[in-house]
Order: C-alpha cells, then structure tokens, then sequence
C-alpha cells in the first residue's frame, strides 16, 4: 500500500502534513489515515487556542483505534475545519484536501520531514 | 547475548488471496490475517445488508472420535455433549478446575462417535493439551486428533448469504449425510456435510456476527477455489470480503463475548452471564452426575452473588469506550470506579458507541445512568439489555 505523498507538503513524524503558506494548514496523512481504518471522530483545538510544536492538540478516533493529533507548529489557532469534525470520513476520503484539520498563524515550525523523508519512514 | 528469534506467523491457505485482494494484514493470534480490505464500516455494512466472505482458518479444529467420545466430553468440558443430537452444534466452554475459562468453544457432532472441536485461535495449543491430559486421565476410548494446518474454515454471513451458499456450483449432498437435510432447511446451530467438487467438506449453520450465516470446513489446499468461487459469484449480491476489524464490531453488536476481553481465566462462565451453559445436571450413562472438571467450583458459584456482571452499555456522547477503560458511578469528578469495560467501539449500525463492562451489582440494572473514562474525560453512558443489534426475521 503504496500512498501518495504530495511533493509540496511537509509532514512529522507522528503523521501530520503541513502546507507552507501562511497561515498554515494541518491535517494528517494517507498514511495514517488508512492505518486508522474508518475515522469517525474528530476532536481539534478551538479558534484563537495556541498551539506547541510536539504536543498533543487533538484526537482521531477510527471504529478501531485512537490516535492523537501532534501539532507540527507553534502557533494560533485562526480556523478548524468544522465540516471535518461533522464527517469524520472526509479525512479517510481525502486527507490533502476537503479533510484537512485547521490553520495555524505559525511562530515557529517543529522538526519536519520532506515527501522523501516521510515516505522513507513509512515504506 | 543471544535472543531468540520471533516465531514467524502462520499464513492462511488463503494467504494469496488475501494479498491479491490488497488487504491490510494483521498479525493476530500468531497469524498473518487479513485486517480489513477496504473499509472497516463498509465491509460492517455489507454483512448486515448483503453478506460477507471471511476467512477464519486461524481458528483451531481438534477432532474427538471414538465409542466414548460424547462421554469424555461431558467430563472435559462444561456443556452437555453427550446428549447433542448427530449434526447438532453447541456453544460450550473448558475451564480449569477453579472454574475460569480457558476458551470457549463451538463443538459439532459430526457422526454418533465423532466430534469437531472449534477453539480459538489465541487458545488452540492450550485446549489441545487439555483435552490431551484430560482423556488420558479418564482412560475413556477417545483420540483427540489436532486437524488445525489441514482444515481451512470459510464463513459467508448475511441476510444473502443463504442465496450465496445454494448458488454455489460444485456442493452435492454427502451419501454419509442426514436423508432431505439441504442448506434450506439445515437448522440454526447444525451441521451437514456435504460434497465440494467431489471432495467432503462440512458446512454448519453457525456464525458470530447476528446474522445467517454458513460455515464451511475443509481441506486446506481446496480452500482458495472456494473462496475465489464465493466471492465470484456473491459479489452481484453484494457479498464483499470482510476482515478481523469488522468481524470484532459486528460480534460487539451481537452481544458475543470475545476470549481475552470478556473472558478469560479469572472469568467463570456464570460471571459472564453464560451460566446457562454449565450443565451442572449432566449425567452419565448410569445416571450418575458428571464429574466434569470445574463443576465444584462452578457449582459453589452458581448460588454465590456475584460480584461483577457483565452488562451493556450505550455511550451517550460520541467517543466510545475501549477495552480497559475504567466505568464511573457517574460523570461527577468524584464519582468512584464502579467497572472496567471489556469492548467498546462505535457502533456502524445504530450510530452510536457500544461498549461491555464488567460493573458491580448494585448499577447493573437497565438504565442505570453511568459514566466512562475516555482517557481522562467522563463520557455519559446507559446500562442497556445486550444484544445492542438483533436481526430481523
């Protein structure tokens, strides 16, 4: 199961993406979300809450497991992505685009990896 | 310093069909099996609405043969084997002599002395030896015969899956079978066996998903032609194949109790609500009361209170309760622990988290209103009748 990494995006190593404009967007990637299996719940961090690069600020939970939301970067929180929330599926169904988590005005980024990176991680 | 090296899984006869199919593999109960397929839910949804295909070659089939086969049985294990009619199936259970459960079980009565013992996976090896020890210590006529790496098991369940199962080109009546016994009219909990292609197999009408369903046993190497040909010809129904997630959560609707989280060696049958399965009445040909192993102590327990039940619980909020979560009097910061939950997931069909727990007592009762800590949040929950799903008839 070979997923598709997009080359533009910066991803951890707890499986977030991250995009590079400003604000920055945050969901989670191909690779977690089919590792979840079905998400169907959704828990972010609320507008204008701050932010820390490495802690936890959230949870997925798929019909089988939970896993916790890390936040790649330092920041504010200026958007969640409420339709998200209402339909956890849109993360499975597209993680890079309509299932994206929240925008974060950044103060600084954490350690992130590049698509090679990532994917290098996560063969 | 020297380590040893992990045990390799097993890998299903239906190993290659699983990989072709691209399913998320697992290793679980000391297999590789597949996980899911596509979708956990869908794959939920299909065996509710249409059928699913499952592979549970992982599980563990020990034959008990032999003129004392149904009276070894009867000391072996709690239920009444003895008196299962030819073709009949039973759920039952081995326990140690404490009465805690070493698995349980489905067994068949496949002739007048002839048995098929079905364990899980997690507990083959375990009951193996136990029926091993407990046959010779009974010097019964009896062989207990380990047939797991030759027979593979398949298992087609949902509302069409009867429909699947007739379809099916190639299954004759077995000569050996019982006389104008189809798949039709072959009774809930029954077996038949029947002819594959030419070759025996046994099909049983058992499942654990609450729904219709069809099992059958057979010759490892003739497994994936059965497979290729179920899903082949079940997928214009609406058949999918369906992995070990969505198994776990159509059981948790079902109300069925999985070894290693409802069950286990601390567990007596009573304290799982299955009392109804130890045959304390059995008796032997002579009318004596069967000295199975476990009865003492289960005997004792049957007219003790219990300290622990198991009930059902329906999550009021969204996040559901997971296996070891502790329950709560009540979502009040105080409220003291009153249970631990044993399974827990949401539920695809109705919507909302299901969980079982063990509770005291005193707040098992039908809508009694509790509380569960979801890693450190207290979520509403209701004590409700299991099973949370029952299909329509």
């Amino acid at each position: 199961m070979t997923a598709e990494l997009p080359a533009q995006l910066q991803y951890t190593v707890e499986h977030e993406w991250v995009d590079q404009a400003s604000p920055v967007t945050v969901g989670i990637t191909s690779v977690a979300a089919d590792a979840l299996g079905d998400i169907v719940y959704v828990e972010l961090p609320a507008v204008g809450d701050t932010v820390t690069a490495g802690a936890v600020i959230g949870e997925i939970e798929s019909t089988k497991s939970v896993s916790e939301l890390y936040s790649p970067v330092t920041g504010t929180v200026v958007e969640v992505n409420d339709a998200a929330v209402a339909d956890p599926s849109t993360v499975n169904a597209d993680p890079y685009g309509a299932g994206w988590l929240l925008r974060v005005e950044v103060e600084s980024t954490g350690p992130l990896l590049s698509a090679e990176e990532y994917a290098a991680l996560n063969p | 310093m020297t380590q040893d090296a992990p045990t390799p899984d097993l890998l299903s006869p239906l190993h290659d069909e699983h990989v072709a199919l691209d399913a998320a593999l697992t290793s679980f109960a000391g297999w590789q099996m597949p996980l899911r397929y596509t979708s956990d839910i869908a794959e939920h949804t299909a065996v509710r609405t249409a059928a699913g295909l499952f592979d549970l070659s992982h599980m563990g089939e020990i034959g008990v043969d032999g003129p004392d086969a149904g009276a070894f049985l009867d000391r072996a294990l709690v239920g009444n084997l003895a008196g299962l009619r030819v073709h009949g199936a039973r759920y039952t259970m081995i326990v140690a002599p404490d009465g805690g459960v070493i698995d349980d079980l489905v067994v068949y009565r496949t002739g007048e002395s002839a048995y098929l013992v079905v364990a899980n996976a997690s507990n083959h090896t375990v009951v193996l030896a136990e029926l091993r020890e407990r046959a010779a210590a009974t010097g019964l006529d009896v062989q207990v015969d380990d047939r797991s790496a030759a027979t593979a098991l398949i298992a087609v369940q949902g509302p069409r899956a009867l429909e699947i199962a007739l379809a099916l080109p190639g299954l004759a009546p077995d000569p050996a079978g019982p006389e104008g016994v189809t798949l039709e009219t072959l009774k809930y909990y029954a077996c038949l066996p029947v002819r594959l292609d030419g070759e025996p197999a046994l099909v049983a009408r058992t499942g654990y998903t609450g729904e219709d369903g069809f099992e059958f046993f057979l010759a490892a190497d003739r497994a994936p032609a059965l497979w290729r040909a179920l899903l082949e010809l079940g997928a214009p129904l609406g058949l999918v194949p369906a992995g070990l997630s969505a198994r776990d959560s159509l059981r948790l609707e079902a109300g069925m109790p999985l070894y290693g989280n409802e069950l286990d060696r601390t567990t007596t049958p009573h304290d799982a609500g299955l009392g109804r399965v130890v045959r304390l009445d059995k008796v032997d040909a002579s009318g004596e009361p069967v000295p199975f192993v476990g009865r003492d102590a289960l005997a004792a327990r049957a007219t003790s209170a219990p300290a622990r039940v198991l009930v059902g619980l329906q999550g009021l909020g969204r996040r559901a309760a997971r296996h070891g979560y502790a329950v709560l009097a009540s979502t009040a910061p105080d409220a003291p622990a009153v249970g631990t939950v044993t399974s827990g997931a949401p539920s695809p069909t109705l919507g909302h988290p299901v969980a079982m727990a063990y509770v005291t007592p005193e707040v098992s009762a039908e809508g009694t209103e509790l509380a569960v800590d979801v890693r450190g949040r207290r979520e509403p929950v209701r004590v409700v009748p299991m099973p949370f799903y029952r299909r329509p008839r």
